[in-house]
């Protein structure tokens, strides 16, 4: 089977990344109206986000990187985190580190969560990541990054595109 | 080798032999969700085509988050959850009743529980040696309908504390140091297990606050022994039969040891906007605020209540500051009715909230205005938690934010007290 591989531009953002800077409490409101929350994602911590991943994706040269710095999606347990990002267009996120329920939900929705020394990689850069061997090539510097592995249980679940299509395909949790 | 107090638990809940960094597969005695999380959970339990929850009696709804709703939407996000509590036969608690982990903790957490819910801090209900932790909606959906779910076993701190408070000092206070010591990432997928001598003089109340705010450093849980303290606290709320002695074995490998000595703490407080940007309050001077707001699951207790209203009984707010309290469960504003905390706190010029989350996340109940300054008792103060990014929240416990609430800027509750 051919490598997965995602080419796109790196969006970069910061430490600390909060679930609440992600998707505010005050939008609750909408969390049984996905599209519509969707349209907050970062708004208060980072106004421009929106745009520019829809800005990449009209480009048409690959899709929206989210580049954070360490503790991305500390806080809630809220999966509507990772499930906005992903519907504002981003295809993959890499992160120095990823709080753990965060990290677990962004899987689960089947959105790529890779762990690598994102100081090597500046806004804008263009990116090649290799999600089978975990390897993040930066096309603008000419580094190459390895990624942190992920437990063999999580990799299947991001192969099949998230937990509940893993869970209607097995029926089960297989170790 | 001996096993941690997370390798113990999760060994005999996946029938094998736990060791920190497998990956297993556990049984679920309790899974929860509430009412902003719960809508997706369902969702996604339908989706994946299940229609019967692995353990009805063992599986809870609860709506504390907007409770009562402030909007159409979440009002309608309640009915979805009503009636999937009436197709499946779980359990619910509807709005008016209280926070889901104090409930949790009152009426089903017991010591060597596995306990997953769709709210970060599920981690609470390890005051009483449960492996209790938050999940997303997925993974909560998959554990209503498989009863079991997979876990890393993670590695483990080991907390020791020793001495006693000292005046004007509380469990809050503890926490806040230590997250202010661990950093919030410091114990990301790991266990923090508490010990030491100074555990046989703490309360429930005071292992559920801090247990509360060990996913602030990050921890998957937070975990107590079980122990004389967690026998009585089980009696007293009619499951005596559930407690069994739980504790780490000796020659247990922990990651990091930290010990910390009571004694030398003085009251702490969170500052702007991270949880562990931590300071004494004698280092923060003269700072303003609107909004005292005194609950949520950190510090909505009987005990929390019973030090607010001995400082404000016989006194009032400043007239600057608007004072929220707000007691975690039915259950706690009854006894706090009964021994008279109400009063006071009332006659101090006090807004009472309904038993739930009230103004901790934003939603409803003391949203806050642009530029003002909140001192909460709750457990987050990330910018824009309370409904406002331009508003400041700082957190302490709840004598500080009654002493504050009375001089109208963050005080330190030793002159109170």
């Amino acid at each position: 089977m051919p490598d997965l591989v995602l080419k796109g531009k790196a969006i970069k953002l910061w430490d600390n990344i909060s679930t609440d800077d992600i998707i505010p409490g005050r939008f609750a409101h909408l969390r049984s109206n996905l599209p519509e929350l969707a349209k907050h994602v970062l708004e208060d911590a980072a106004p421009e986000f929106a745009s520019r991943v829809s800005a990449l994706s009209a480009e048409g040269k690959g899709q929206a990187i989210l580049v954070a710095g360490k503790n991305l999606g500390l806080g809630s347990s809220r999966e509507h985190a990772p499930v906005v990002i992903k519907m504002s267009g981003v295809g993959a996120i890499l992160a120095k580190s990823a709080a753990r329920i965060f990290f677990r939900n962004a899987i689960n929705q089947g959105l790529p969560v890779l762990l690598c020394d994102t100081d090597k990689i500046g806004d804008g850069d263009e990116l090649e990541i290799n999600l089978t061997g975990g390897k993040v090539a930066n096309l603008t510097s000419g580094i190459t990054l390895s990624c942190g592995k992920m437990p063999p249980i999580m990799s299947a679940i991001l192969k099949e595109g998230g937990l509940i299509p893993y869970i209607q395909k097995h029926k089960d949790f297989k170790l | 080798m001996g096993k941690t107090l997370a390798e113990k638990i999760l060994s005999l809940k996946s029938h094998s032999k736990a060791e920190a960094g497998d990956v297993v597969i556990a049984d679920v005695d309790l899974a929860f969700v509430q009412d902003t999380t719960g809508p997706l959970t369902i969702r996604q339990f339908k989706e994946s085509g299940f229609e019967a929850l692995a353990k009805p009696q063992q599986t809870i709804i609860f709506l504390d988050h907007a409770a009562p709703s402030p909007a159409q939407q979440l009002s309608n996000d309640h009915i979805l959850l009503r009636r999937f509590a009436e197709e499946t036969g779980c359990r619910i608690y509807d709005v008016g009743e209280g926070i889901c982990h104090q409930l949790v903790a009152e009426n089903f957490a017991n010591p060597g529980d596995v306990i997953v819910g769709a709210d970060s801090h599920t981690v609470t209900a390890g005051a009483l040696g449960a492996f209790a932790t938050g999940m997303g909606s997925s993974d909560v959906a998959v554990a209503l309908a498989l009863g079991k779910t997979w876990f890393r076993v993670p590695e483990s701190f080991l907390i020791e504390l020793n001495g006693a408070f000292p005046r004007g000092v509380y469990a809050k206070d503890l926490v806040l140091y230590l997250i202010g010591q661990i950093g919030a990432d410091g114990a990301n997928y790991k266990a923090l297990e508490f010990a030491g001598e100074a555990l046989a003089r703490m309360t429930m109340s005071q292992r559920l606050t801090i247990a509360n705010m060990a996913v602030e450093a990050g921890a998957k849980v937070g975990l107590f022994p079980g122990d004389k303290i967690t026998r009585d606290f089980l009696r007293e709320h009619g499951r005596g039969g559930r407690y069994k002695l739980l504790y780490p074995d000796a020659g247990a490998n922990y990651e990091r040891v930290i010990p910390v000595n009571l004694s030398q703490l003085e009251p702490m407080l969170s500052l702007p906007h991270a949880v562990d940007n931590v300071r004494s309050v004698t280092q923060v001077k003269r700072v303003k605020i609107q909004q005292a707001f005194i609950g949520t699951c950190t510090n909505g207790r009987l005990e929390d209540l019973a030090v607010a209203a001995e400082i404000l009984k016989g006194k009032k707010r400043h007239p600057g500051t608007r004072l929220l309290i707000a007691p975690a469960s039915r259950q706690v504003l009854i006894r706090a009715i009964e021994k008279g905390y109400i009063q006071s706190l009332i006659e101090a010029g006090a807004i009472i909230l309904p038993p739930g989350c009230t103004a901790c996340l934003g939603l409803h109940q003391g949203v806050l205005g642009d530029g003002e300054v909140c001192l909460s008792t709750a457990n987050r103060n990330f910018k824009g938690r309370m409904g406002n990014p331009e508003a400041m929240i700082y957190l302490a416990s709840p004598a500080t934010a009654a002493a504050s609430a009375i001089k109208g800027e963050i005080t330190d509750p030793r002159e109170f007290v």
